[in-house]
């Protein structure tokens, strides 16, 4: 009974993935008719010389670095936050889940336009009332404020995985802490950290695959710019393809946005695979 | 929770709690409440946080202004459809691979699970041309198929994961009591199988509603759900931030409630298990 979803699957990654290196080893542009001859490496050493690709590649792992430092810590913070048996915690735990379940081109249009706008958002509304000149995010420190978009996304993923790992050391264990006098650095350092080690590698794993293809972030609010500021790997394959046509050279660059991404995941998959032994 | 914890720090903690929290939730905060404001309120410095002139002016211009309901129903029928489709085939997929396990099985689930490691733009230039060449590109129909797919791994493991926990003792002693195959399925299987199934469906329901590399690249004007409608909402500077506001508030409502519903099914469903 497994086996028409195994073949569906086959059909839909398989095939298209197969085509993808097929046309990467070949000359084929929409907008130039005839016939599609080889190519060799061509398609791959022009993705790969092209000063974009360079740029794209840096962005790429600032973007997916960046969102990682902001969400793991951030995340850990939150989940002990949340672990607390404060007033009303199932609403703050609300508060602090809902950017998860925002559509993503809706996330990056409020951030673009009513928050970091330079004249009416309101960051820098705060900002003239605190007396500082108010920041342009997206001329002066675009990737950063991609970023950031990114990160408020998957903030609630990392914390709502880490609390709910929290949440499986026993009370028991935590009173002994307390019991001990145990100093909460060392409570942390010792008790808390390694306990959560597993989920955070987790997290790590998981947020780097959907980070490896941000999209929707970087189209709505930038589209890629200034220049290339903003252009990650997954971006650049879009715009070869569906801008400038060039099928070859965009899937020469989805076979490398493949590799990247297998690196990850060979990590991942190792893991999973532990725990279905359990 | 049994544990004393003094009240001035109970107190501390939950104010420091709220705080932020309510730093987390602003954005979607304040574009709910510009929703309700005048563009020009909308556009205030400084700006007006609760004590402006309350209207609902935007919400009746999105509906006029743009087919704002065929973004809606589209996004229905793609997030329901895809899903439903996802569970007839993926329900059998998970059933065999929890209760009847090959030697291949476990190999089988660990590559579904890999075709979700593949980047989209991996296969967007022939999944473009194929969309192209078929006419598919801005149908439902294509889309539809196409999220069923993409979300396809995540039906059979969750499920997978779900199935797993049901004892396979449970069935046999059913069986053995002489349960003719049909009152096995109502009365024993369905109970325990379908908590698992409408987590599972919730779950994607969220994850199709919500995807926005296929449909901004697959869809324009007729198939395009919303979260590719709302960016196509996109006007530069300071005009439309209130409909827009209502647009978004719209879109994001739904799922933002169901979402609140399935907190742990989404640890689990994210993680395939792996966290739980």
């Amino acid at each position: 009974m497994l086996a028409p979803s195994v073949a569906m699957l086959v059909l839909w990654m398989a095939v298209p993935l197969a085509m993808t290196l097929y046309f990467s080893f070949i000359h084929y542009n929409l907008l130039t008719p005839g016939p599609k001859s080889f190519s060799g490496f061509s398609n791959y050493y022009f993705f790969l010389t092209d000063l974009a690709f360079a740029t794209a590649l840096v962005n790429t792992l600032i973007i997916v670095g960046g969102t990682l430092l902001i969400t793991v810590s951030g995340g850990i913070a939150l989940a002990l936050l949340l672990d607390q048996p404060v007033f009303g915690q199932g609403i703050v735990r609300i508060l602090v889940i809902s950017p998860f379940f925002v559509l993503p081109t809706v996330a990056a249009l409020v951030w673009k336009n009513m928050l970091m706008n330079p004249v009416y958002g309101v960051f820098a509304q705060i900002a003239r009332g605190l007396g500082f000149a108010p920041l342009d995010w997206f001329a002066r420190v675009p990737l950063l404020s991609v970023t950031i978009i990114v990160a408020w996304e998957w903030l609630p993923f990392a914390t709502l995985i880490l609390l709910t790992a929290l949440q499986s050391l026993s009370e028991e264990q935590k009173e002994a802490a307390e019991m001990d006098g145990a100093k909460w650095p060392s409570y942390f350092l010792h008790i808390v950290l390694p306990h959560l080690a597993r989920a955070i590698t987790v997290v790590i794993l998981i947020e780097t695959i959907f980070l490896l293809s941000v999209f929707a972030e970087i189209l709505v609010t930038t589209n890629g710019g200034p220049g290339v500021a903003t252009t990650n790997i997954a971006f650049l394959v879009y715009a070869q393809a569906l801008l400038q046509f060039d099928v070859g050279g965009a899937s020469a660059g989805g076979i490398i946005a493949v590799i990247l991404a297998n690196i990850v995941a060979v990590f991942l998959m190792r893991m999973i695979g532990r725990n279905l032994e359990a | 929770m049994a544990r004393a914890i003094p009240q001035r720090r109970r107190w501390l903690l939950t104010v420091v709690a709220w705080a932020v929290g309510l730093v987390i939730f602003f954005p979607i905060l304040w574009t709910v409440l510009t929703s309700f404001k005048s563009e020009g309120e909308a556009i205030a410095s400084p700006p007006h946080f609760l004590f402006f002139h309350w209207t609902l002016e935007n919400y009746a211009e999105v509906q006029q202004r743009s087919n704002y309901l065929l973004h809606v129903t589209n996004s229905v029928v793609i997030s329901l459809g895809s899903t439903v489709i996802a569970l007839v085939i993926g329900v059998p997929a998970a059933w065999a691979a929890a209760f009847a396990p090959a030697r291949r099985t476990k190999d089988l689930l660990m590559w579904m699970l890999s075709t979700k490691m593949m980047p989209p733009v991996g296969v967007l230039v022939p999944i473009y041309l194929l969309f192209r060449d078929w006419g598919l590109l801005d149908t439902v129909t294509g889309l539809t198929a196409l999220m069923m797919l993409v979300n396809l791994p995540i039906v059979v493991w969750m499920l997978y994961t779900y199935f797993r926990e049901i004892p396979a003792d449970i069935l046999e002693a059913a069986r053995m009591d002489g349960a003719p195959l049909f009152s096995e399925i109502v009365h024993v299987l369905a109970p325990m199988a379908l908590p698992g199934i409408a987590s599972t469906m919730l779950l994607n329901i969220i994850l199709a509603w919500n995807e926005a590399f296929w449909t901004l690249n697959l869809t324009a004007a007729n198939a395009a759900p919303l979260s590719a409608f709302i960016a196509s909402y996109s006007s530069p500077e300071g005009l439309f931030w209130a409909k827009r506001s209502a647009a978004s508030t719209m879109a994001i409502a739904p799922i933002l409630i169901l979402g609140w519903f399935s907190q742990r099914q989404l640890v689990r469903g994210l993680t395939f298990g792996a966290v739980k």
